[in-house]
This record gives C-alpha cells, sequence and structure tokens, in this order.
C-alpha cells in the first residue's frame, strides 16, 4: 500500500505541466492553419458559392471523355515513358559521384563535401518547370529539354539522399577493409558501395515514378511527350479530351508505379 | 618481425592512450595482451598496423621501415591480417565476398573495378573452408551466427596470406564455449602457418594456455613482458590493479582505471 508522497506529487505536478505545455502547443498549430486559411480567401463564402456550379459545368464537359484521338497519343507517352527513364538514368550518373564527394565519410576533405552539398542544393532549389524553360530556350521544343530539367533537378534530390545514406553506413566494415590495404577508392566500392545498393536502388526507383508524372507536366512548358497534348486539349477548350488524356495518364502512373514496386521487391 | 620504437599515442583530447613503448613481436610468436578496458591494448594494436596513428616514435615492419609513408603502409597493411571483436564484416554481403575483400590490398586503381580472379576466388574459398564455413560460402553474413561470423573474420585475415595477424579482443562478444572453439582455431592456423599473432584477451586462463608471450598493460604502459609462466597473482595484481575474477569475460575493471589517464 502506498501513500501519496512528496515526491510522487511533484511528479504528477511535472506531469500536468507537460500535458498543459503540449495542448498549449497544439493550439497555436491550429490558429496557424486557420489564419493561413483565412489569408488565402478560403472563408470567402460568396466564391466558393459561384465556384460550385462552374466547376459542375467543367465537369459536366469532361464527360464523356473522347478517347477518339488516342492513336495520336501513343507516341507522346512513349516519350513521356522514354523522358522518365533517361532523365532517371542522367540522374544517376550525376549524382553518385557528387554524392560520394558530398558524404563526410566518402569525401576527401570538408572543402569538397560542403562545395558538393551546395551544388546539390542549388540544383534542388530550381524547380523543373524553371529548368524545364530554360532548357526549351536553349535546345528548343522536345523530349531533350525534359530530359535534362529531370536529370538535372532530380541530381539535387537523388545526390542528397544517396549522401545521406552514404552517410549512415556501418563504419566498421570500412575500417576492416582499410585495415587489409584497401585503398579509398577500394573501401569505396568494396566496403560502402554492397552496403547501401539497396537503399540506393529504392531511392532511384522512386525518383523514376515520380519523373513519370513530372514529365507531364514539363509538356505543359512545350517540353515533349503526353503534357503537350493534354495543354493543346486544355487550349481548344476540348474538356472532354482533357478528362480521356487525364485518365490516360492515370493508367500508366499506375503501371508505373507497380512495375516500380516490383523492381524494387526484386532488387531487396 | 614488427617493432614498435617509442611509440606513444596521445588522443587530441589530451589523454595519452599509449606511453612511449618499445615493443618487438617475434614471427610466429603468439602474443596476448592483457589489461584492463582503457589500458591501451586497442591503440597498440591499431598502431602497429596504422589505424591509429603514433604522436611520436615509430613503428618498424619487415615491408615498412616506417609505417608513416603512404606505400609502405599498404604493402604492411596487406600482409597483416586483422579479426575484430565486433568482426566487421557487411552483413548483407555473401561470406565468399567478405572474405575477398581480404584481397583489395592486392589490387591497384582500375583493377578493382574488374571482379576477383578466379585464383583469388578459390583461394578465399580455401580460407573458408579453413574455418570450417564452406556449405556456407553463399550464405549472407547475417544469417550466421556470432561464432560463425568471427571465422569469417579469421578467413578474411588468412586471404591476405599474411605474416602478422592482430585480433582485437576476437572472442569477447562469444559465448565461452564458442570463445574457446574460434580462438583455438586462430591459434592452430597461426601455429600451422607460422604466422605472428597480437591479441588481446580479456580471459587469463585463454591467455596462459595459448600465449607464447604475455603483454600485461595498465593505463597505457607496459607493466608486465614475459612467458605466461610468470605471471603470478603479484604480476596480475599489477595490471588489473585488483585480483580479476578469473575465467569471467564481463568482468568488469576497477573503476578508478576506467576512467583512463587524463593527462
Amino acid at each position: 500500500m502506498l501513500a501519496p508522497s512528496a515526491g510522487h506529487i511533484g511528479i504528477l505536478h511535472e506531469h500536468r505541466r507537460a500535458v498543459l505545455r503540449h495542448a498549449g502547443l497544439v493550439g497555436v498549430i491550429v490558429l496557424v492553419c486557420f489564419g493561413a486559411l483565412w489569408l488565402t480567401g478560403f472563408f470567402d463564402a460568396q466564391r466558393l458559392i459561384e465556384g460550385g456550379p462552374a466547376l459542375g459545368q467543367l465537369a459536366s464537359e469532361m464527360v464523356p471523355p473522347d478517347f477518339s484521338r488516342w492513336r495520336a497519343w501513343v507516341g507522346p507517352l512513349v516519350d513521356t515513358l522514354a523522358m522518365s527513364i533517361a532523365g532517371t538514368a542522367l540522374a544517376i550518373v550525376i549524382s553518385l559521384p557528387l554524392a560520394l564527394l558530398a558524404a563526410p565519410n566518402t569525401s576527401p576533405n570538408f572543402a569538397v563535401s560542403q562545395s558538393c552539398r551546395l551544388i546539390l542544393s542549388a540544383l534542388r532549389s530550381v524547380p523543373e518547370l524553371i529548368m524545364g524553360i530554360v532548357f526549351v530556350a536553349a535546345v528548343g521544343f522536345g523530349a531533350l529539354p525534359g530530359v535534362l530539367a529531370l536529370a538535372l533537378h532530380s541530381t539535387g534530390m537523388v545526390g542528397k539522399f544517396y549522401a545521406e545514406a552514404i552517410e549512415h553506413v556501418d563504419p566498421r566494415p570500412l575500417e576492416a577493409a582499410r585495415a587489409a590495404g584497401a585503398s579509398r577508392f577500394q573501401v569505396i566500392t568494396h566496403a560502402v558501395l554492397p552496403q547501401v545498393l539497396p537503399q540506393l536502388a529504392d531511392i532511384t526507383i522512386y525518383r523514376w515514378e515520380y519523373h513519370f508524372r513530372a514529365s507531364t507536366v514539363l509538356g505543359i512548358v512545350g517540353a515533349g511527350g503526353i503534357g503537350f497534348e493534354l495543354i493543346a486539349a486544355l487550349r481548344v477548350i476540348r474538356y472532354d479530351q482533357v478528362s480521356a488524356i487525364l485518365i490516360t495518364i492515370l493508367l500508366c502512373v499506375v503501371v508505373v508505379d507497380s512495375l516500380g514496386a516490383w523492381l524494387r521487391k526484386q532488387l531487396k | 618481425m614488427i617493432r614498435t620504437e617509442q611509440a606513444e599515442v596521445v588522443y587530441p583530447n589530451g589523454t595519452r592512450a599509449l606511453a612511449a613503448t618499445s615493443l618487438t613481436f617475434a614471427p610466429g610468436a603468439f602474443t596476448v595482451l592483457l589489461g584492463p578496458s582503457g589500458a591501451g591494448k586497442s591503440t597498440l594494436l591499431r598502431s602497429l598496423n596504422g589505424l591509429v596513428r603514433l604522436t611520436a616514435g615509430k613503428v618498424v615492419a619487415e615491408e615498412a621501415d616506417d609505417l608513416r609513408e603512404p606505400h609502405a603502409l599498404r604493402r604492411h597493411r596487406r600482409r597483416t591480417g586483422m579479426v575484430f571483436q565486433q568482426h566487421q564484416l557487411i552483413g548483407r554481403a555473401t561470406v565468399l565476398a567478405n572474405v575477398l575483400t581480404g584481397r583489395l590490398g592486392y589490387h591497384s586503381g582500375l583493377r578493382t573495378l574488374l571482379p576477383f580472379s578466379a585464383t583469388e576466388k578459390r583461394r578465399a574459398l580455401d580460407a573458408v573452408a579453413r574455418v570450417g564455413l564452406i556449405e556456407y560460402a553463399l550464405r549472407r553474413c547475417d544469417q550466421l551466427s556470432g561464432g560463425q561470423q568471427q571465422r569469417v573474420g579469421i578467413a578474411r585475415a588468412l586471404v591476405q596470406e599474411p605474416a602478422l595477424i592482430l585480433a582485437d579482443e576476437p572472442v569477447a562478444s562469444l559465448d565461452p564455449a564458442t570463445a574457446e572453439r574460434v580462438l583455438s582455431l586462430l591459434h592452430g592456423i597461426c601455429k600451422a602457418d607460422g604466422i605472428a599473432a597480437v591479441v588481446s584477451l580479456h580471459q587469463l586462463e585463454f591467455a596462459r594456455r595459448f600465449a607464447d608471450r604475455i603483454v600485461g598493460l595498465a593505463k597505457g604502459a607496459v607493466v608486465f613482458d614475459g612467458s605466461p609462466s610468470k605471471l603470478g597473482r603479484a604480476e596480475t595484481l599489477r595490471i588489473y590493479g585488483a585480483e580479476p575474477a578469473d575465467n569471467d569475460e564481463d568482468s568488469e575493471e576497477p573503476l578508478q582505471l576506467k576512467t583512463g589517464t587524463h593527462a
């Protein structure tokens, strides 16, 4: 039988203070969310009420979807798929060396590591849509500017994730390889990479799935693929074709994602 | 033959892990390092293959006049196998792949990017067979027991065709029966091949049984150096600062010694 002691009461007080602190924090977060919704005009009932019918009108024009031009979409779809694969391949080739130079445990020194990190953040801070516009201006319309935009923006992301995976490898096999006389390069090829390959594959496959979705958007700025067809249908106000293209893209995304999931399983 | 000349290691935080030490390790001899945690056993072992850099003095080896010279260090390391307490294998790689990393010191530059040669693979399999794991050669290392993993560690050292094997508490993470088997395997191989070994241990009983020579360390300095028969109660007291519980690999060392030597 325990009598409530002074110590227990102290602990309970401490506990109540912690609970109150948490509640206060949650309250602040909720307030900030409402503030953001208000600032962006979400509580403007008038606009929302008027928007409803307009949305309904648009939706009604979207059905039934018009698939009659499907033959014209096959080529652009293949382009989009090719863009996503080519963009991923290029991203790997640029990311891996940058990641190895950026990760503190494989980088030759602090300055190199920091400058590679800077390059990676710079690449990822430019949205691929902006890169797409720049590359369309540089090399003209088509899939090529799309691939370059995807690869370069993704290098910033993929390189960062690669570097993080490399940074967290078990250092002990690295020491064992060094003890056996392995050079810095051999430590990377035979002690670092064997540990992280499944993770690198995982990151890469996710990125490929993302590339497929992103390359449809890139078509909007003239970087080829199915996105180009989508924006063309929007421009001539053929919402029934727009919905048909969107359904087609959705189906392809499902196929690409499940292919990615299957690949990941194989590489585990 | 490898020797240290006034080898001293002071860590950046000021801890003197190894006081100026001069020791010579003869070819083919099985030397056991004894001492409480923090006595400098690991530091001494790791200075013998340059994993720890000396702050003063030097290490002289057969193929390397001075381990501070990178090429000499590499030549020395490839003939020096190392067995670690935590075996330090790549868990998701196969036994064979792990053992083959012991051959890296013999490869240079771009040769690394090509697969290991058939001869090297056969040699690696020989080493795997020698530690009794041939039926596990293509198994992932993380599927093996602790004792088996340590055998892989020994095979990785063996495939280097070493003149010297350094073992840093190779059986400290194993149960007593497995520890005994792994240590006698290591001892048997070193004796059969004439490989010199420097092995740090916790267990006095193992040291007395396997060692040709025992080096006792306390607070980074050598306090005993001689044959096992000369290691009596007084000498043990000098190494551990107290009567150790014999045959207890988990025996925690006296507290005043664990803090090390803060200069």
